[in-house]
């Protein structure tokens, strides 16, 4: 949420109508009455647009504050619940992430804050007609989920992506007292899962649910009270369940809700008899609405030929915990023809990522995910091959992350030349610091060629051998670029200026193990006001530079961490990030606030 | 023996050359401490290199390659699955009245028939044709295998694929107990 950072004061724009009007609002009417504007303004949905519209003056501020219904913040420090509900009345939909993106891959400790707690505080008490949360990378404990279930009699969709701090105590709560829920989702979350009584607490006639998906979980949830619920449940769109539910039990469950358009399975391997597996068969030919599969747990994939007639409707198959064969997986894609995105392990190898260049012409997003990223010694997965392959088939596609072990520097340029469209460029050569393994040269001109070619790229995540021209090169041609991960890269302070002078819409810039060093850090001290964070670890930055840059920019939070055995002056973990809502209070001790 | 013989008799040894000089090739070095050979593949010609100017340490560094955490522990729970899976499924061969076993992947066939001229050829005998009714004609040997449910099952009656998952390990019986499964 883009809040101007003075407050509610217009800013007089020259070519707006209302400018005129707007010194003498109290004195004459506006040329739209208030009600008028608020209608039209109550049909913007977009973020950015209604940034805008609070931006024309005092009078189009009111009114879209006034009407705004949904609520997004991308970082949950950069504003306070206080502020949001001094601005805003009727919110609805909330949408709150927390945690820096690196916290994902344990470079953050625990406790290091983003709960949600204060803010359900907040809601409950201004916005009791709250309907939806959707929180990222936050800490929600089980009291935190009990006040929630409690406090909003209208509650209907709970979404958890990457959050941790709750239980199966707080599900229960949860299933127990939000009569009009919609929406359950849970995904990647690291929760205490104590058993699966949870789902057994929904009420007996319970019949709301659209969306279920509890994958993440381990325990045994009660079949019977999953099969009543799917049963009852006549708008159930999306249902994805764990490990244990068995095939016969997903057969049931199908046949109960043949409407869904999105589908987990549980484990995929029970040994079925001929009648079972020819009932499996019937039931995922019934379901003629679905676009998603994912799941497939332990997969035998004698059984795939019961999904062959519902692939050839499907849009997205998640495969991206089934660990599959190239064979295997080669005449599972033969049938899924429509296929726009594509989550696969590197089992399937290059040979399989062939079959995927053949099979999906339509294919817009590949994701290819390591089934063993610390075995180094072993080499197995995908190579540039395989990637170079998948370019020559599928010309659309526009989203791509790739995990392997070697890339040359002809194969990108071979890549990008297929695919001129990609918005999302992430590629991970696993061993970090590593050459064109050809050439042996420094992998600049495969970056360089990705920004070239790409005009479009609004993502970047890079590795490899990176010298200073890799950056030189973003910062020239990038220009639509937003956010840009960097490890183990670049040669010296320059690097990161070229990024940081020549990225106009730059809004999140993650590095870590690069040389940049105070320098470079204090180039971008206006640029972070008008980015949402910035990211440095080890690197070469001081705790003095960063006292610094949070004296020039009071509207910048400047937070270190230090690791126990660096030396004093060094600033191990450095995360700068705007903010309206000044130093945060909820910091902990290992937490240096500047 | 012969690297024994070397260590005892090197002091003794007769030798053209200088005396002090060492001749390099009668050196061996412990097959573990040679550079990463582990890679087939021909085409990592440039390994060796790479592993002595690579400016990381091959300690695993924090937080890198950049997987979740979550979907670090799902695969360590499935890496067992993978392994035999990629790695390849080697199950014993016993033979009756072979003095030791034999082991083979059984990944590496396509169907039954593959499998069984292997075996045939592995421990020179002959299987006979198989039938439902009545196992495997024309032989005194029948290949059988243990299930996961540690039961021994004749060869060849489920789907290639179902053998291939749930064979954990096999036997060619020989002789009279061959005739008792014939009967059933």
């Amino acid at each position: 949420m883009q809040t101007d950072p003075n407050g509610p004061n217009p800013k007089k724009s020259k070519d707006s109508p209302s400018n005129s009007a707007n010194t003498e609002s109290t004195q004459s009417p506006s040329p739209f009455p208030d009600e008028v504007l608020e209608k039209v303004l109550s049909f913007l949905n977009s973020d950015k647009d209604r940034s805008s519209v609070s931006l024309v003056c005092k009078d189009w501020y009111n009114a879209e504050r006034w009407t705004r219904t949904k609520l997004f913040i991308g970082n949950c420090y950069s504003v306070s619940p206080e502020i949001v509900a001094r601005r805003f009345t009727k919110i609805k939909s909330v949408t709150l992430k927390g945690k820096p993106r690196f916290s994902d891959f344990n470079l953050v400790p625990q406790n290091w804050g983003a709960d949600v707690h204060y803010w359900l505080l907040m809601f409950a008490n201004v916005y009791p007609f709250l309907e939806e949360l959707r929180l990222k990378r936050m800490t929600i404990s089980d009291e935190s989920l009990e006040l929630l279930a409690t406090s909003f009699p209208g509650f209907r969709a709970l979404s958890l992506m990457s959050c941790d701090g709750f239980s199966t105590d707080g599900l229960k709560a949860i299933a127990t007292h939000c009569r009009s829920l919609t929406e359950l989702d849970i995904q990647d979350v690291d929760m205490d899962d104590f058993c699966g009584g949870w789902l057994s607490c929904f009420p007996e006639d319970f019949g709301s649910l659209e969306v279920l998906n509890f994958a993440t979980l381990d325990s045994e949830v009660n079949f019977d009270a999953l099969e009543r619920l799917v049963s009852q449940c006549k708008s159930l769109r999306v249902l994805k369940v764990n490990k244990t539910i068995t095939l016969d039990q997903l057969q049931r469950l199908l046949l109960r809700a043949p409407q869904l358009m999105e589908l987990g399975t549980g484990s995929f391997q029970q040994e079925l008899l001929p009648g079972q597996f020819g009932d499996l068969g019937i039931a995922f030919s019934n379901c003629k609405n679905l676009r998603t599969l994912s799941g497939l747990w332990e997969v035998a994939s004698i059984y795939f030929p019961v999904l062959y007639v519902a692939c050839a409707s499907l849009t997205f198959l998640n495969l991206n915990y089934t660990a599959l064969r190239s064979d295997e997986f080669g005449s599972l894609l033969a049938h899924c023809p429509n296929l726009r995105r594509l989550w696969v392990l590197d089992t399937v190898e290059d040979k399989g990522l062939e079959a995927v260049g053949s099979s999906c012409p339509l294919l817009e997003e590949l994701r290819v995910f390591p089934a063993d990223p610390y075995d180094q010694h072993l080499r197995r997965g995908v190579t540039e091959s395989g990637f170079v392959a998948v370019s020559r088939g599928c010309r659309k596609l526009h989203y791509v992350l790739y995990f392997c072990w070697q890339m040359t520097n002809a194969a990108v340029a071979t890549i990008v030349q297929n695919c001129p469209n990609f918005t999302h460029f992430r590629l991970c050569i696993m061993n970090p610091g590593r050459p064109d393994y050809l050439t042996n040269e420094p992998m600049d001109e495969a970056f360089g060629a990705v920004v070239k070619n790409c005009t479009k790229l609004q993502r970047l995540s890079m590795s490899g051998l990176l010298t200073d021209l890799t950056f030189e090169y973003i910062g020239k041609y990038a220009k639509n670029l937003e956010t840009l991960s960097v490890a183990f890269a670049g040669s010296s302070d320059r690097g990161m200026q070229c990024v940081l002078e020549g990225c106009p819409k730059l809004r999140k810039l993650e590095i870590r193990d690069c040389p940049f060093g105070n320098a470079a850090l204090l180039s971008g001290l206006e640029k972070y006001e008008t980015m949402r964070s910035l990211w440095m670890s080890s690197c070469n930055v001081t705790i003095n530079a960063c006292q610094r840059l949070a004296r020039e920019m009071p509207r910048l939070n400047v937070e270190v961490m230090k690791d126990k055995e660096s030396d004093d002056s060094r600033a191990d973990k450095v995360y700068v990030y705007r903010s309206v809502a000044g130093p945060r209070r909820d910091a902990p001790p290992f937490v240096l606030t500047l | 023996m012969a690297y024994e013989n070397d260590m005892n008799l090197k002091a003794t040894e007769l030798r053209l050359g200088l005396p002090g000089t060492i001749d390099e090739s009668q050196i061996k070095e412990p097959s573990f401490l040679k550079s990463n050979n582990k890679r087939s593949s021909g085409d990592m010609d440039n390994s060796a290199n790479e592993d002595e100017c690579s400016p990381v340490p091959k300690a695993q560094v924090v937080g890198w390659p950049p997987v979740r955490s979550y979907r670090k522990n799902v695969l360590q729970q499935q890496k067992k699955n993978f392994d035999s899976d990629v790695l390849g499924m080697y199950v014993k061969v016993s033979m009756d009245g072979a003095p030791y076993l034999r082991k083979i992947d059984i990944k590496v066939y396509k169907n039954y028939p593959d499998l069984l001229v292997a075996l045939e050829n592995m421990f020179k005998f002959s299987i006979g044709v198989y039938s439902e009714r009545e196992g495997y004609n024309g032989s005194e040997y029948a290949p059988t295998y243990e299930d996961k449910d540690g039961d021994w099952m004749l060869v060849g009656d489920v789907p290639w694929d179902m053998f291939v998952n749930s064979c954990k390990r096999l036997r060619i019986m020989k002789g009279s107990e061959v005739k008792g499964l014939g009967c059933l």
